[in-house]
């Protein structure tokens, strides 16, 4: 499903934020990225969907290596994979609804599709009734649910997820990771680097820890393993 | 492209005009003050020019001919004429003529010319029009040396003045109208550029969603093509109305002295087409320019 051999990343200022990286992941699992703030999480998670590229080695995701992808094939990579962020990124001028469908336009899916698909996803992360709503109206908690509803409208094998918890409250993350949790039981894959011990410590998964561009432990219902 | 997505790339490049209420009113007004320059000067220029067209077109070469020359060396003369190049016609205006017109000229005083009818000491003149006007001096040159011709006239000296008075105005036109269509593009590419940094996000999210860059683009080019469009509304309503007063107020002034301004019909269509056409072109560019710098991946 993913594939990742002898990754390194050094960027034009020196910083090397992959040091060797070499990981498999299956498809359907759910792996947690965890480590100390600077240790290359980020950069892990950005190579994932070519907003960064490798400087050495291989990475293949659904048989396509993204370290020779062409700048033009990007955009097809980036449909068959959902990314949700710690800040939403919503358009605050589009309702719910078209921050959605936003997704989907871009595929040119035609329009009863992406109203019925639209509509399904909003039900599933329980938004339905907030379809014409403005991410402005919305609590932190709804908004990073629209911005999952717009991660997965597409059916993407692949959900990656950067700190999706990281501005919300306890109460808020716990809903937000049932809907993960759904997601996955559904057979898509997710990649979630988060801060949030409690979460890793308690929804247990695979948890792949990086520090200083390496992977320093990489377990099977793993534990977050440090403080706070 | 689906038509579909063609119809959707429509309705959005509205949508956003109306959004960035703001933007929109701050990137039409760049438009329509620069466009209003361009169109007022352009008018002017167009005119001047033409002023400038008619007053060439009054040069021509008069070739005076020998008074030994006998039909057949005439007639052999204007073949030789013909032939110099750069000549657009020559007409043939006999001694009689030529003191007619000379009586004629000088009005009552004329009269005194008269007693001239018996024995005209007045020569045959071939008169010569260049096809390009500039090309007088040189033309005229080459006629001097041809055999029978005594004298060749265009007013030297004056003409040459002339000539390089109005070839000075129009590089300075030329200069003053590039210059401001460059002042134009780089206040409408920098006003559009504001507006685009404030949707910076718009179109990073479209990236992360998996839009080509095409498709981030159509939208933009459109909303430029509406916005340069709106931008040139007014300035040809404007000069329009200016330029319909104008003509009747100023081709009454002006009639002593020979000069017309260019027709209502078809110069104002004329205008109009080039200030919508340019306000279109540089509201593409300004927007398309700034959207580029947002699509490096």
């Amino acid at each position: 499903m993913i594939d990742m051999q002898d990754v390194y990343k050094t960027y034009p200022n020196g910083i090397l934020a992959a040091n060797g990286l070499n990981v498999h992941i299956d498809a359907g699992e759910f792996l947690y990225v965890v480590g100390p703030s600077g240790a290359g999480k980020s950069t892990f998670i950005k190579m994932m969907y070519r907003e960064e590229k490798p400087s050495k080695g291989s990475i293949v995701i659904n048989g396509v290596n993204l370290a020779k992808l062409k700048d033009s094939k990007v955009p097809l990579l980036r449909r068959n994979i959902g990314v949700v962020f710690q800040d939403f990124k919503l358009l605050p001028t589009l309702s719910v609804y078209e921050n959605v469908a936003f997704a989907m336009e871009v595929v040119e899916e035609s329009p009863q599709y992406i109203k019925k698909r639209v509509m399904e996803t909003l039900e599933l992360v329980g938004l339905k009734h907030k379809a014409r709503a403005l991410p402005t109206e919305l609590s932190g908690g709804e908004q990073q649910r629209v911005a999952i509803a717009r991660s997965i409208v597409n059916a993407p094998k692949v959900v990656i997820a950067d700190e999706p918890t990281g501005n919300l409250d306890p109460d808020t993350s716990w809903g937000i990771m049932n809907i993960f949790e759904e997601i996955n039981m559904r057979g898509t894959t997710i990649v979630m680097a988060t801060h949030n011990k409690e979460i890793v410590n308690t929804i247990k998964h695979r948890v792949i820890a990086i520090e200083n561009g390496r992977i320093a432990r990489d377990e099977m219902k793993g534990e977050y393993g440090y403080e706070g | 492209m689906k038509a579909r997505t063609f119809r959707r790339h429509i309705r959005e490049s509205f949508k956003s005009i109306a959004r960035n209420g703001w933007m929109t009113f701050a990137s039409v007004s760049a438009v329509t003050v620069t466009l209003l320059l361009v169109g007022v000067f352009f008018v002017i220029m167009m005119n001047l020019n033409k002023v400038a067209t008619t007053i060439e077109e009054d040069v021509e070469i008069r070739v005076h001919v020998d008074a030994a020359a006998n039909d057949k060396d005439k007639e052999v003369l204007e073949q030789q004429i013909n032939q110099v190049s750069g000549i657009k016609n020559v007409t043939f205006s006999p001694k009689e003529k030529e003191l007619e017109n000379l009586i004629a000229s000088l009005g009552d005083q004329g009269e005194a010319f008269q007693l001239f009818e018996q024995d005209n000491p007045l020569n045959d003149v071939f008169v010569v029009k260049t096809k390009n006007p500039t090309d007088t001096m040189n033309v005229a040159k080459k006629l001097e040396k041809l055999n029978y011709v005594t004298t060749v006239k265009y007013g030297q000296g004056t003409v040459e003045k002339l000539f390089s008075f109005i070839k000075i105005s129009r590089n300075v036109g030329l200069v003053l109208i590039v210059g401001l269509l460059f002042t134009a593009m780089f206040l409408i590419s920098n006003t559009i550029k504001i507006t685009i940094m404030a949707r910076k996000r718009e179109i990073e999210i479209m990236r992360l969603v998996g839009a080509t860059n095409g498709f981030i683009r159509w939208p933009f080019f459109l909303e430029g093509l509406w916005l340069g469009v709106l931008g040139a509304i007014i300035p040809i309503a404007v000069v329009s109305t200016a330029y319909y007063y104008a003509v009747d107020f100023l081709n009454e002034k002006l009639k002593d002295h020979f000069i017309t301004l260019l027709e209502f019909n078809p110069f104002v269509y004329q205008l109009s087409a080039i200030l919508i056409i340019m306000g279109a072109a540089i509201g593409i560019w300004g927007s398309l320019m700034s959207v580029r710098k947002f699509l490096k991946v």
